[in-house]
């Protein structure tokens, strides 16, 4: 069906998604792992263990009709539909509440459903880097990680393999990489020629970004043909999203069950998750009972659900006993500056960057958090949005947008958090979802090193456009700056169990068969886009979870 | 600049329906549209007939084509047709195409309180009258809203995103890869043809 009003709103209780008479929602007996979540990292355990294992997968949203992309397009360029109404987001399952310092907008930056929030992503995939792993020890800010980059090169190449990478080794501030990225990069766009002259004459160096998009037909998925949509949704398949792995995972026989969102993990005395507990569109509550869990929900419901699986022998909820479940949340810092110039600049063809400078990345110290600097081909506004707003029609309209789109240049960058215990995710009092459990309340808190390393990126930034000679039109400085919607930090991984909540293999300190996939247990954020290392993570906990089960 | 069949499949394209629908396949509609386009209400009636609140798909491509006239460009040709190729592909049966149906309706129904006469029939200069009278110009879109939210929402905007997310719309304003537009990945590389 065409049109945006013929895609339904799932998280306000509408109908899309999978019918709730048409699906089987019962448990799966005599599974061996139950991961709750369908996002990337749930996605790429449940495909990596489904061949040897009886694998289910709960996911609280709904499996999204692939035929529906495009009316979800429409949503995404039509003004009436906010972000979250692209993915039906919202409604009763998906109230928060914020009572920190910052606002965090939590519907605007994610999606429940099957593929998760690789579903609306940019699809930026870079590495860590290597002092990103010991920020602790080499920048005096947080803590080290357990594990180190090299722990994780070999995981990272077999993600950037598994989300299909398109990428270049022209960056010489990149980490050590062992073979090329399983694509070629993207060609620089015409707007980063333009830029080029300008950071030559500065001694600012520009290089090719990683990007989950296809450059190349890759995997049976269509190369990018330029919708210009990625964020929020990519039409063609071109762009990486988890629905890819899910469904690799059912044909090898792995159970995905939508619109089950877990309620609570029960536990027995011997420190060991027994069952799921979820509800489904029927009204009914079953239990998954499995051999091994793994917990995928993202940075904010992650914690949530254990934080809602509080018990007698759990008071503070499961796997608390360093009472730092839901702590540390973190998100990446948006520095931006942007302008026009007296010439066209090709802007909005495409929906992603092809240029980036990590010149200044390894800077980091106490003072100044790692950051990276992005050349936008998506500056200033897209003429068919623009047409949608305004009381104008006909030749005056035609005359707004030439006047309006053609010119602009602009530049975006990423700074990292600092964790800190303030900044956090808890239950509400006295506010519940849709099933009466208590929703996050979200308390985010951003300290003066990423406000300071804002303006030390606006700097160089507003250098980049003067030489380019834009007349710069907008900063968005430490009074501007928002989330990139990267959740993170808020079961941290630690090896010592009264510092974290899980270990250097991402299993819960306090349950010996439940891991964490998620960027919730990154202890520092660095200020690279999280997915690569989720789905690196992902990959190395299916690892783990593979050899326990062979064990037992 | 003149419209064509491939950019109505373009806009088409863009906004969640398949191209192949596009090209020479109407649907029936609610209304017992026949495939040759002849009016007939389900009950027999007459499909643009006075008072009838859902008009055939024929009665609603006529009223949309007529909007066209007053919303786009002078600088564009071929309206008709590009219109009648875009609502081939849009008059599916959905939920969005009977929002297209009842805002044509409630624009059918003013037009004939206010002027006498169909959509169709009003001097291109009455059309933008009747447009602006009903508020549309100035509501913002609303698919649930009020009838000038509506009529900017299932008609104004309507033809507006199909104009302007086809590649002909695009290269009025300077960009001939318009986002909604599958134009490939090449033309971010390169400098204005």
């Amino acid at each position: 069906m065409s049109g945006a009003e013929s895609v339904g709103n799932e998280g306000g209780g509408g109908t899309e998604g999978s019918d709730g008479d048409a699906v089987d929602r019962t448990p799966v007996p005599d599974a061996d792992v139950c991961v709750v979540g369908a996002g990337p990292a749930g996605a790429l355990v449940a495909d990596r263990l489904a061949g040897d294992h009886e694998v289910v997968v709960l996911d609280a949203g709904p499996r999204f009709d692939p035929e529906d992309r495009l009316a979800r397009q429409e949503r995404a360029i039509r003004p009436f539909y906010d972000r979250p109404d692209v993915w039906g987001v919202g409604g009763a399952r998906d109230a928060h509440e914020n009572a920190g310092d910052w606002f965090y907008p939590l519907n605007h930056a994610r999606v429940k459903g099957v593929g998760g929030s690789t579903l609306h992503w940019q699809g930026m995939v870079m590495r860590l880097h290597e002092d990103d792993f010991n920020s602790g020890s080499t920048r005096g800010v947080g803590p080290d990680w357990p594990i180190d980059y090299a722990d994780l090169r070999p995981y990272y190449v077999e993600a950037e393999r598994e989300l299909g990478v398109a990428g270049a080794s022209d960056n010489p501030y990149a980490p050590p990489r062992e073979e090329p990225h399983p694509m070629p990069a993207f060609e620089p766009s015409y707007s980063d020629s333009l830029f080029a002259e300008a950071c030559e004459s500065l001694g600012i160096d520009m290089h090719s970004v990683p990007n989950a998009r296809n450059s190349e037909p890759y995997d049976d998925r269509s190369p990018c043909v330029g919708y210009g949509t990625c964020q929020p949704v990519c039409p063609s398949g071109a762009k990486y999203d988890a629905t890819v792995h899910i469904e690799r995972a059912e044909e090898r026989g792995a159970t995905v069950i939508d619109r089950a969102p877990v309620q609570r993990l029960e536990h027995d005395d011997d420190d060991s998750v027994t069952t799921a507990v979820y509800a489904t569109p029927e009204g009914e509550e079953h239990g998954q009972e499995a051999d091994a869990f793994v917990v995928a929900a993202g940075g904010v419901e992650t914690p949530r659900l254990l934080l809602l699986s509080d018990s007698d022998r759990y008071p503070d909820g499961l796997a608390n006993g360093s009472g730092h479940v839901g702590e540390f949340f973190m998100d990446h810092l948006f520095a931006g500056a942007g302008g026009t110039l007296d010439e066209p600049t090709r802007q909005n063809h495409v929906g992603f960057y092809t240029s980036a400078c990590d010149q200044f990345y390894d800077e980091a110290d106490e003072t100044q958090a790692p950051f990276k600097l992005e050349f936008f081909n998506y500056a200033g506004p897209s003429p068919v949005e623009m047409a949608l707003s305004g009381d104008d029609w006909g030749d005056p309209l035609l005359d707004r947008l030439r006047d309006g789109y053609g010119d602009h240049v602009a530049m975006g960058g990423l700074v990292e958090q600092a964790p800190d215990a303030d900044s956090r995710v808890t239950l509400a009092d006295d506010r519940v979802d849709d099933h009466g459990n208590p929703v996050p309340r979200i308390e985010w808190t951003v300290g003066d090193r990423a406000l300071d390393t804002i303006e030390r990126a606006n700097e160089i930034q507003v250098e980049i456009l003067e030489e380019l000679g834009a007349d710069v039109g907008w900063v968005a400085g430490p009074d501007a700056t928002g989330p990139a919607y990267h959740h993170m930090g808020t079961t941290r991984m630690s090896g010592d169990p009264d510092r974290g909540v899980v270990d250097a293999d991402c299993r819960t300190h306090d349950l010996d068969n439940c891991w964490i996939a998620s960027s919730s247990v990154f202890p520092t954020s660095g200020a690279m886009n999280p997915t690569l290392t989720i789905a690196a993570l992902a990959l190395r906990v299916a690892d783990d979870v593979d050899a326990r089960l062979g064990e037992a | 600049m003149e419209l064509t069949r491939r950019d109505a499949a373009a806009a088409l394209a863009a906004v969640g329906a398949t191209g192949g629908v596009a090209l020479g396949v109407r649907r029936a509609g609610d209304g017992g549209t026949g495939d040759d386009g002849s009016a007939g209400g389900a009950d027999g009636a007459a499909g643009d007939g006075e008072g009838d609140r859902s008009p055939s798909d024929e009665a609603v491509r006529e009223a949309m084509a007529a909007v066209a006239t007053a919303v786009y460009p002078d600088a564009v040709s071929g309206v008709e047709s590009f219109v009648d190729g875009f609502l081939d592909g849009r008059l599916d049966g959905s939920a969005h195409a009977e929002g297209i149906r009842a805002a044509v309706a409630e624009l059918e129904s003013s037009a004939r309180s206010w002027y006498d006469a169909p959509v169709a029939d009003l001097e291109t200069a009455e059309r933008d009258e009747l447009l602006r009278e009903l508020g549309a110009d100035t509501a913002e879109e609303d698919p649930h809203g009020t009838t000038a939210e509506r009529v900017r929402f299932f008609v104004v905007n309507e033809l507006l995103i199909a104009l302007y997310a086809s590649p002909t719309g695009g290269e009025l304003v300077g960009i001939e890869n318009p986002q909604g537009y599958a134009g490939g990945a090449e033309s971010y590389t390169r400098g204005s043809p």
